[in-house]
């Protein structure tokens, strides 16, 4: 009964606006009908077998598939892709958002590249990365190996573990702020107990990307859980019996056998993390607003401050194309490496 | 066949239909005058009228071309604001009613934010076409948007009603874009009775920096939670103590920022150097939403720099306090904000909300209203009408309030306002919390201002 990868993928791509994830939305539905993350392989396979002209109708029903297509095609158009097209052409122009726009042609991208800043934007984003993505597949990982033993209230815990994915991020951060308040926050109220050091979380530039991170892991762990449990759930016992047969010991099934199994699934939240690290906002906004200092702006947020606190919409959309060049570059790389480290059953 | 072909045919029509409503109503609400022309903007653009209450009569060139006396000017109007956020709702209430009966024809919806959401609010407002009649904006905000063509040229204004160097502050090229709407003052507020224990004796209008630094550090007592002195570390303070310490921010042709100067480091040092000992830091919660407010009204803040628009909120504290004009360096300096309100330009009802705000701004009603209950100050020229704000029993020593016009400093504007109030209040943040030297980021803040007078 868990939710499968593929409509995870579906409805994560419903409110993000990166290619990987709206590309993906097409496929889903193939992909649903199967069982799980390691038949990507397969997908293409299931497209040609797909293919309308088995039964010699396709114009006949074109007229019914375009009016089934509209409630999901025209807001799709209207409010993704034709302002996704509008943004290269404000990329190219200075405005802000009250006098008509000027064409400065590529004056914007050739700002943004040669200031210094905006590497830093990019590196923020890179730290938090790095910090977030070990994080969120180890502890999601290790959850769902436990929560596939038998446990008592085994759903129970799942359901727990899963709570905070589905909670408004806005909610979230607010908790996180309090929890880590620095001067009358529980965190810091136990490590002054226990004799430890009270850091400044999120109002000290040095521990304020560590406190995003904490609170960010902590949100998407169920994620991260519900997907290798759906990995580890589709891993033949079979295997795992042949492997204990022939004396494997438990780490050795882990690593030899479990692990290299569940690739597909680490492909898969390896890859829709980047993505969604690489577009970080809300919690930065609400928990820091991207300082202090700006030692926490990520590149949404300065897209963010660019439009509606600078009035420099035609930096920010020029911003937005760099960093989907960026994310585009980074899954691409992914998707060559794929072939190389990822198992399919 | 034919059935389901006819039904299909009607799906598709109705879909279609619904798209280019769709647009129609985008485009409409987005200029009202290019749709205006086919028929699908016709409709659309009158339902976005009717949702928005104003009338065709309304609209200035038919209004003046009625053969209806002047002012029945009609139709509705709606205004967007701030000042009024945080417990003065009731007081601009009632303003509207007085304005409300003595022009039936014009109804005043308001909208209120704080002002933390609100140049954000407007902004997109504006972009998107949906900004309101009127709305107000700030002395550091006015030159961004009336630079940029957001605001309509308001026609015929008297200007006898109002103090002339508020309402020259809002006239550009011999155009008047607003209306000064209000102006307050910064002054130093000061717990009573927590100078009487510690023994010190109360601030007065001749005292230094020096005075003030040495009060706060007999003052505070960590130990209790008492802090001695808290002034906000941001550009809004920063351009002020730069004054008292006869400091330049801009260059006389205002082509180069000179902040960065020995008297702006020195500025610079009175800010941050109190952050932590005698001041609460960032850590402790400075910075966060009213939390010197609740400091302040606590008991547990002995000296407090902030607006006059905080006296109705401080009526029912349970220990005396009172104002003084702020210590100054070598010079004496006041911050002084200015409100002022405006028309927009795509204001289909520019006529009415003109009328609006100038009653807001000048009317009798609205000076009592700001008068009774601690307000902002009205921008009146008329002296004698603002007797009755000295009659107010709290703070004692209102006069204060006055005598700190008398060295105002306004705070220094640029069309690119936002960056350069974040890059110094950056700059002096950063310092405060040890991460970085003012020697060092005043000067890197000074040159990004500078490369942002540029445009």
């Amino acid at each position: 009964m868990t939710p499968t990868p593929a409509s995870f993928a579906a409805a994560r791509s419903a409110d993000a606006n990166d290619v990987i994830a709206v590309s993906g939305q097409g496929d889903s539905a193939q992909r649903d009908r199967h069982s799980g993350p390691e038949d990507t392989d397969r997908r293409s396979r299931g497209a040609r077998r797909m293919r309308p002209g088995r039964r010699g109708s396709g114009w006949r029903n074109a007229g019914w598939v375009l009016v089934f297509l509209l409630p999901s095609a025209v807001p799709l158009l209207l409010f993704t892709v034709i302002p996704m097209l509008a943004s290269i052409w404000v990329s190219l122009t200075k405005w802000n958002l009250i006098s008509a726009p000027t064409f400065v042609a590529f004056a914007n991208y050739r700002r943004l590249l040669t200031d210094p800043a905006t590497l830093d934007y990019f590196l923020h984003t890179g730290a938090y990365i790095v910090g977030y993505l070990p994080l969120v597949y180890i502890g999601g990982l290790s959850l769902a190996y436990v929560l596939d033993k038998k446990l008592v209230a085994r759903s129970f815990f799942r359901a727990a573990v899963f709570l905070p994915v589905i909670t408004s991020w806005v909610v979230v951060a607010l908790v996180w702020q309090w929890l880590l308040n620095p001067a009358h926050g529980v965190v810091n109220t136990v490590l002054g107990a226990l004799g430890l050091g009270q850091p400044g979380w999120w109002t000290d530039p040095d521990w304020a990307m560590p406190s995003i991170i904490l609170a960010s892991a902590w949100k998407d762990l169920g994620f991260v859980m519900v997907i290798m449990l759906a990995g580890l759930q589709s891993i033949p016992g079979d295997v795992q019996e042949a492997a204990t047969v022939d004396g494997a010991t438990g780490w050795q099934r882990f690593r030899r056998v479990t692990w290299p199994m569940l690739s597909p699934s680490t492909f898969f939240v390896v890859v829709i993390s980047l993505i969604n690290g690489l577009q970080v906002f809300d919690q930065v906004f609400v928990m820091t607003g991207g300082g202090p200092q700006g030692a926490t702006q990520v590149v949404v947020g300065q897209i963010y401050n660019l439009t509606f606190r600078y009035g420099r919409a035609g930096d920010a959309a020029a911003l937005s194309w760099i960093l989907f060049v960026v994310i585009l570059a980074i899954t691409a790389g992914q998707l060559a490496g794929q072939r190389r480290w990822v198992t399919h059953a | 066949m034919k059935r389901t072909r006819t039904t299909l045919a009607v799906a598709a029509i109705s879909g279609l239909a619904l798209l280019l409503g769709a647009c129609a109503q985008g485009s409409a609400s987005r200029s009202g005058t290019s749709s205006q022309s086919s028929p699908a903007g016709d409709t659309s653009s009158s339902s976005s009228q009717s949702s928005s209450g104003s009338s065709s009569e309304s609209s200035p060139a038919e209004s003046s071309g009625s053969n209806a006396p002047a002012d029945a000017v009609t139709g509705d109007v709606t205004y967007m604001e701030f000042s009024a956020n945080g417990g003065h709702e009731a007081d601009l209430k009632k303003i509207v009613d007085a304005f409300e009966a003595a022009n039936p024809g014009i109804k005043v919806t308001v909208e209120t934010l704080p002002y933390a959401d609100y140049f954000t609010k407007l902004q997109t407002a504006i972009a998107g076409g949906t900004a309101a009649d009127a709305f107000e904006l700030d002395y550091q905000h006015f030159v961004s948007y009336s630079a940029s063509g957001a605001l309509a040229p308001l026609a015929n204004v008297d200007p006898s009603p109002y103090k002339k160097s508020l309402i020259d502050g809002f006239n550009m090229g011999g155009k008047q874009f607003a209306l000064p709407e209000s102006f307050s003052d910064v002054v130093l507020f000061y717990n009573k009775d927590l100078f009487d224990k510690a023994g010190v004796a109360p601030p007065n209008a001749n005292w230094t920096w020096a005075d003030e630094n040495a009060a706060a550090k007999k003052l505070t007592d960590k130990a209790k939670g008492i802090w001695g002195d808290y002034q906000p570390i941001s550009y809004n303070e920063f351009y002020k103590v730069l004054a008292q310490n006869g400091g330049q921010f801009f260059n006389a042709a205002k082509t180069a920022a000179t902040f960065a100067s020995p008297q702006g480091i020195a500025a610079a040092h009175q800010l941050i150097d109190r952050s932590g000992t005698v001041m609460p830091t960032a850590a402790d919660g400075a910075g966060t939403p009213d939390f010197d407010t609740n400091l302040f009204k606590s008991g547990k803040l002995a000296m407090w720099h902030t607006g006059i628009w905080m006296f109705a909120a401080l009526a029912n504290v349970p220990f005396n306090w009172d104002i003084v004009v702020e210590p100054g360096n070598t010079n004496k300096a006041s911050a002084m904000f200015a409100n002022s309100v405006a028309v927009s330009a795509t204001s289909k009802n520019a006529a009415a909300a003109q009328k609006w705000l100038e009653f807001l701004t000048s009317s009798d009603a609205m000076v009592s209203a700001r008068l009774a209950s601690g307000w902002e100050l009205p921008p009146i020229s008329d002296a004698t009408k603002l007797g009755a704000y000295l009659d107010q029993p709290k703070p004692a020593n209102r006069k204060a309030v006055f005598d700190a016009l008398d060295n105002a400093v306004l705070p220094p504007t640029i069309e690119r306002q936002q960056e350069m109030q974040d890059a110094i209040d950056n700059a002096l943040t950063g310092a405060a919390a040890g991460h970085t030297k003012i020697e060092d980021s005043l000067p890197a803040a000074e040159k990004m201002v500078t490369s942002l007078l540029g445009g």
